[in-house]
């Protein structure tokens, strides 16, 4: 076992003394009004006590567990409670779990992001669990008067084999609230869990598949008006005036008015990113109401910086990539120096388009504010951040702030940035009610906080032995400087050259599901694949062969290159096995391999033929991201992942003509389709007890190589414009 | 504004809306029936998916008007205690991931396998196509589907 002091979230586990005499606790979640199972609703405990901020036990054995996180999606409702119940002992049918509101004095990075919320959790999550059933411990063995050491737990019972006594959790939970909280606490040794690891069903799937009112569009209060916002049709516009009154005679409405979302002298969050700057507000009693509003409304705007088309930022960026940078991010060696003797010598350009998010559920928050206090509930994925930015915009105090969540309709980074969550303040402080906003599809489509728009340049150099011998990559994006210098090859080669450019423009941009590596993992693995053929080498053992180097022969400081070699490379041989790569399945074929958020991801794609764009039928996909929390839903994270990699690459993008997006719904926009998704997922984990890092991204990156790389095996031609679909070749006669 | 009395669930409800209000906001809005969900307002992802005498029915863009006495049932009515067999599928086999689309995806193939109990992979595809996962789980739902096929 380890043992470990209870230093993180040390306040979790400090009882809030009001509870301590045992007292009932409140439920504090919105959504614990909705529906357990019927065995839960019989067997509800008379008195709740509360251990510690992350659960409470009732006095019948049964456990409410807070799930800290915010729920994009990525299933952490489920498998971060699995996680306490796993050091607490008890048995998960036992187990109810609430979604905890924003209290940053229990817990720590209440944020969904970066894939990072199981990897930065993990400890915590243990030791609140294992807090609590130290405690219980302590008060059986007083009750007993045995040795706390001496008593053992299983499924929610504590039992002292000698005396043959046994009480459940229950039975012991209020002498607990008096045990003083330990200073260090027994973890389980990896390998020994009886949760962890084992499939768990989505804790809200009941209510899902119900319709019950989970996400934030759903939150419908007493009084609560409908607001709705205009933002300018272009990038670069700013406001000028509108026809206010005529709209406001209009049924339902109640108010229509311009503000400033940011005035000058707030203060920003990084979470503030994306937005516009001022908008128009339209509020009414319903929905319909205000879209009709919407249409009615005339504004006027003015143009007030470059109104900047799909072509200019094309041009812009591909002049980028004739530029040397002043400094490189990386330089090992002597790149130029390698290609003037270099036998053959490889040179790709790979592009790709701005990616709206487009989150099922448009961005949407509720707000009641009042000069006592703002009650704030909705989606959110970064509640710590917004709340600030809130209390600086309504001038109140950030105790004076609450903010609750909800589960999230699909977050994909979009929800990092709440400017949404300020406008609906503002609304709501305006119009002295409370205000529920909504954006329309088109409103969420157009605002920006798009997937930047990328270019990268290749060139590889190979000796007379089709030995890898230099590396250049010049990468460019818009906002955004989109190369990780020292990631693969860097480490694995010994002249390498990498070098970032970044375009300024008005389009706001924003993390976009596996950012950067969405596409820079695409365009390397391919070019990786290019280099192989060139090289004369399989393109699996190619990449294998440079792992070697990487990992017996690392090119500069070892502690530089972000990947662990051999990790990566044992992604790459399960998935060797798995697909029997190499045999002639009659099909075309691709693999790719990326490591991003802490996690390596080895994926083989295997074609139908024709068409097009030919379907994806079988992928194998090999996944090393430490211990599996919950297989079940890990394979959903890692299938999601794949589809929407192949999905955007294959059909998606944002196009503007003079600062305006050409797509604003789903006619214009196309997104994956069922009868377009693959055919076949095999998901398969590498088992080695290291601790949990990140699953919701890191398998999107390295399918769009798989793909294109499968694509060319079955065409001929390789696909270096993102979307594929529209990657044709030219007409020719 | 017009009153109108509308079959839904099987209960008779009255509203008093503007006619040209889609049954989507008439459901969510007045109704407090927010299981049928806004995706995009132009019938072409699904989420707002109900019956309309049993015919899979985006509710963004049938108007209120329309409707008459035509029976409508939404996901909350599609079962009393969310045991229907398409439901139960969809527990089983743990499709959602963020869960918006469902709702719209389970009334899109329970109204499908009505008519076609006995679907191949090539005619489960085609109809939920017109719903959109954003997570991507159509491998899960195509799985769902046949499974609540079988039972």
């Amino acid at each position: 076992m380890t043992l470990v002091k209870t230093k993180i979230g040390r306040r979790a586990f400090i009882r809030n003394t009001g509870l301590a005499s045992g007292g009932l606790v409140i439920g504090f979640s919105w959504l614990a009004s909705c529906k357990m199972t019927p065995e839960q609703v019989n067997n509800l405990p008379k008195e709740w006590f509360d251990l510690n901020g992350f659960l409470k036990v009732g006095d019948n054995g049964m456990v409410t567990i807070m799930s800290p996180n915010p729920e994009i999606g990525q299933n952490v409702k489920t498998s971060m409670p699995m996680i306490v119940a796993e050091e607490l002992d008890i048995a998960w049918k036992d187990v109810i779990v609430e979604q905890a509101p924003l209290n940053t004095d229990i817990f720590t990075r209440q944020l969904a992001g970066g894939s990072q919320s199981i990897r930065q959790g993990w400890e915590s999550l243990r030791m609140a669990g294992a807090t609590a059933k130290q405690m219980l411990k302590e008060a059986a063995a007083q009750a007993w008067n045995v040795s706390a050491d001496e008593i053992t737990t299983k499924d929610g019972v504590l039992t002292h084999e000698a005396s043959g006594k046994s009480a459940g959790y229950g039975e012991m939970a209020s002498a607990a609230t008096s045990i003083e909280v330990p200073e260090e606490v027994q973890l389980k040794d990896n390998g020994t869990f009886s949760i962890i690891g084992t499939d768990k069903k989505n804790v809200d799937g009941p209510k899902i598949v119900t319709g019950k009112p989970l996400f934030g569009l759903d939150v419908y209060k007493e009084g609560m008006l409908t607001a709705m916002i205009v933002h300018p049709p272009a990038f670069g516009m700013k406001y000028k005036g509108m026809n206010a009154d005529e709209v406001k005679s209009m049924p339902g409405i109640k108010d229509v008015f311009h503000f400033e979302v940011y005035p000058e002298g707030i203060e920003k969050q990084w979470s503030d990113q994306g937005g516009i700057a001022e908008l128009v507000a339209i509020v009414g009693n319903s929905t319909w109401e205000c879209m009709q509003a919407k249409k009615a409304l005339e504004v006027d705007w003015e143009q007030d910086s470059t109104a900047e088309s799909t072509a200019y930022h094309e041009e812009e960026l591909a002049a980028l990539l004739e530029k040397p940078t002043e400094t490189p991010a990386r330089k090992d060696g002597d790149v130029d120096a390698a290609f003037a003797t270099a036998a053959k010598i490889v040179e790709s350009t790979y592009s790709a388009p701005y990616l709206a998010h487009n989150t099922m559920e448009p961005m949407n928050f509720f707000a009641h504010v009042t000069p006592e206090k703002a009650e704030l509930l909705g989606p959110i994925q970064t509640p710590e951040f917004t709340e600030k930015t809130v209390a600086a915009r309504l001038g109140m105090p950030v105790e004076k702030i609450d903010i609750m969540m909800t589960r999230m309709g699909g977050g994909f980074g979009r929800r990092l940035y709440g400017p949404f969550v300020i406008e609906a303040s503002v609304i709501s402080q305006k119009v002295n009610a409370p205000v529920k906003l909504v954006y329309s599809r088109e409103d969420d489509m157009t605002q920006g906080t798009y997937r930047p728009s990328y270019k990268v340049k290749f060139k590889a150099g190979l000796d007379d032995k089709g030995n890898l011998i230099a590396w250049h990559v010049r990468g460019a994006g818009t906002n955004d400087d989109l190369i990780f210098e020292n990631r693969f090859p860097a480490g694995a080669v010994d002249n390498y050259l990498a070098e970032k450019h970044s375009l300024q423009t008005n389009v706001t941009t924003g993390a976009w599901r596996a950012p950067r590596s969405n596409f820079i993992a695409g365009a390397e693995q391919a070019f990786i694949d290019e280099v192989a053929e060139a090289a004369g080498k399989d393109p699996l053992d190619f990449r294998l062969e440079l792992f070697d180097r990487a990992i017996n022969n690392p090119v500069g400081d070892p502690e530089s290159n972000d990947y662990d070699p051999a990790r990566y490379a044992g992604v790459l041989k399960l998935v060797k096995e798995k697909a029997n790569w190499g045999t002639d399945t009659g099909k075309a074929r691709g693999v790719a391999a990326y490591y991003c958020h802490n996690s390596y991801v080895a994926q083989v794609i295997e074609l139908e033929d024709g068409g097009d764009i030919p379907r994806v039928d079988n992928i194998w996909c090999a996944v090393d991201c430490g211990i599996v929390i919950n297989p079940l839903a890990a394979k959903n994270q890692i299938e999601g992942g794949m589809i929407d990699g192949i999905g955007h690459s294959t059909y998606s993008a944002m196009t503007f003509k003079d600062g305006k997006p050409e797509q604003s719904n789903f006619d214009t926009y196309r997104l994956i389709r069922n009868s377009e998704a693959p055919k076949n997922i095999e998901v398969h984990f590498v088992d080695n007890g290291i601790d949990p890092t990140g699953l919701g991204e890191p398998s999107l990156p390295p399918a769009i190589a798989a793909l294109s790389n499968a694509l060319y095996k079955a065409t001929g031609r390789r696909y270096y414009k993102q979307p594929f679909i529209n990657d044709k070749p030219p007409l020719v006669g | 504004m017009a009153t109108y009395t509308l079959n839904i669930n099987g209960t008779k409800q009255e509203v008093d809306v503007d006619p040209s209000t889609p049954m989507l906001w008439v459901l969510r809005d007045h109704l407090n029936l927010v299981g049928t969900k806004y995706g995009c307002g132009i019938a072409q992802c699904g989420a707002c998916t109900i019956h309309l005498n049993g015919t899979a029915t985006r509710a963004c863009m049938l108007t209120v008007s329309s409707v008459g006495d035509q029976e409508i049932t939404t996901i909350e009515g599609l079962s009393e205690e969310g045991d229907h067999p398409v439901q139960k599928a969809w527990l089983e086999v743990d499709v959602p991931q963020c869960g918006y689309c469902q709702a719209g995806q389970i009334m899109t193939a329970s109204a499908f396998l009505e008519k076609n109990p006995n679907p191949t992979d090539e005619e489960i595809e085609m109809a939920m196509n017109g719903n959109i996962c954003r997570c991507g789980t159509y491998t899960r739902i195509k799985k769902a589907v046949k499974l609540a096929a079988k039972s």
